[in-house]
């Protein structure tokens, strides 16, 4: 991937992120109203695939997104730059996403 | 010293603000993902989990995540406008409105926290 | 001259490229005295060595473009009265280029980005540099026609090249005043290179490189904004992009 891909790749993302953030938030504040418990959570998520496909296309976009976006930070202000470290990014942006989607599964299959 | 007296208006605060939400919310988002795949191991895990979160100090922390959260996601679509909607004049108003997004939210997660 | 005249305290960057320090003059102030008008008393009456570039005075030829007091500005045109504080300036040579002297600034690099982002016109009916048998109709109601008047006054005076933290931090950047250009050219419609433009400008050194702080578009002198041309620029290889045909 390219510089002009790996950006096309953040926007893209950037849009998912935009709606997947506001549910997020909303879900969120709607979750701690009266404490957060392990039971109430997992009767939300158990078994449901809306909830899993939704929190793991969000995990997959955040983790891209995150990472392309450290790859320029780190470019500009470390001087990391270079087919080597863009590798990495994407590694690490796939390692995250991976996290993501593991912990969505574990609260889909609890 | 010099530099910063050139970067003193709305726009180039709010490249720094996303900037910089976007750089605690990157190392966050693992962290993040990690520990709830390691606490999803059956209810019981979680609630445990839950209940060691329940502490003031991971409050606080909880609360300015959402208004990082809050302040990067305005502040990015004040970047989409930008960039895919060609927005020009009114970007101090997205700026302005990107901050009060991020403050309404931190705001709402509070009292909610309370309820 | 019966009473005292009000003296400015202007600081003045003396050296060269391998360094400096800031210098003290005092300056008369005068009733409608600009920035330039401070340099040339300097160097005539005070310093002859003192070094500064400037040409037409009145904000047409886009050479006298200095540090005044931490902001990138077009001295000639910038009032003492505007910019001073507790009448004191400090002058410094544009940041983000090489400084041949004082305040005079090497703008080789500024203009050989002009050069990469593909900023000359290359006309479709006369590839080979002919004349074009006709005049181009270009309606001024089109909106190519007004995407292109909106950034064609641009005079070179390399402001927002000097005011931008990305040329700053990426040092292979363009920057905003090469790619505005290439934007006007794209929105050319009797310009025959768009893709070949397109190609140039895209990736971490071109339009992809900003982040949209907007310190060009809030300190151009033209009233310019490169930032949403360089938005334009992104726009357009959007789907190009994806499809990884732009290098």
């Amino acid at each position: 991937m390219n510089g002009v891909q790996l950006w096309a790749v953040q926007r893209a993302t950037a849009m998912v992120l935009a709606l997947a953030v506001v549910v997020h938030l909303v879900t969120i504040l709607v979750a701690v109203r009266g404490g957060l418990s392990a039971a109430e959570i997992i009767g939300r998520t158990r078994g449901n695939w809306a909830w899993l496909g939704f929190y793991s296309v969000f995990a997959l976009a955040a983790g891209l997104h995150g990472a392309i976006g450290l790859r320029a930070i780190a470019a500009e202000w470390a001087g990391w730059r270079g087919r080597g470290y863009d590798l990495a990014w994407i590694g690490i942006a796939l390692l995250t996403a991976a996290f993501g989607i593991r912990a969505a599964w574990g609260l889909y299959s609890a | 010293m010099s530099d910063w007296r050139r970067r003193s208006h709305p726009a180039w605060i709010a490249f720094l603000v996303h900037r910089l939400s976007g750089l605690a919310l990157a190392l966050f988002l693992p962290v993040h993902f990690w520990a709830l795949g390691q606490a999803i191991q059956g209810e019981a895990a979680l609630e445990g989990f839950l209940r060691w979160s329940d502490n003031p100090v991971l409050k606080v922390a909880e609360t300015v995540l959402v208004i990082l959260l809050a302040a990067h996601l305005a502040g990015g679509l004040r970047v989409l406008a930008l960039e895919f909607l060609g927005w020009r004049a009114q970007q101090k108003t997205m700026v302005a409105a990107s901050a009060g997004v991020a403050f309404a939210a931190g705001l709402l997660f509070l009292l909610n926290l309370g309820a | 001259m019966g009473e005292a005249t009000a003296m400015l305290r202007v600081k003045v960057w003396r050296g060269n490229a391998e360094g400096g320090a800031m210098a003290d003059y005092a300056v008369p102030a005068r009733a409608n005295q600009t920035v330039l008008d401070v340099v040339t008393h300097i160097q005539r009456e005070v310093d002859p060595t003192l070094a500064y570039r400037f040409a037409c005075r009145v904000g047409m030829c886009g050479s006298c473009a200095m540090v005044v007091n931490g902001r990138p500005r077009w001295t000639c045109r910038t009032h003492v009265s505007r910019v001073a504080q507790d009448g004191a300036l400090e002058l410094r040579p544009l940041s983000n280029l090489p400084v041949i002297r004082d305040l005079a600034t090497d703008m080789a690099p500024f203009f050989d980005k002009w050069a990469k982002a593909r900023g000359t016109f290359q006309p479709k009916d006369a590839p080979d540099g002919s004349v074009p048998d006709d005049f181009a109709v270009v309606p001024p109601a089109t909106k190519q026609r007004q995407q292109a008047d909106a950034g064609i006054e641009c005079i070179g005076c390399g402001v927002c090249y000097s005011g931008c933290d990305i040329v700053a931090w990426n040092p292979d950047y363009l920057g905003p005043a090469a790619l505005n250009r290439a934007w006007t050219l794209v929105n050319d419609v009797r310009d025959g290179a768009r893709k070949d433009r397109l190609a140039a400008v895209a990736g971490d050194a071109g339009c992809h490189a900003c982040h949209s702080t907007q310190s060009c578009t809030a300190h151009c002198p033209k009233g310019i904004d490169p930032s949403g041309a360089i938005a334009g620029l992104k726009r357009s290889l959007f789907w190009p992009g994806f499809k990884g045909g732009v290098r």
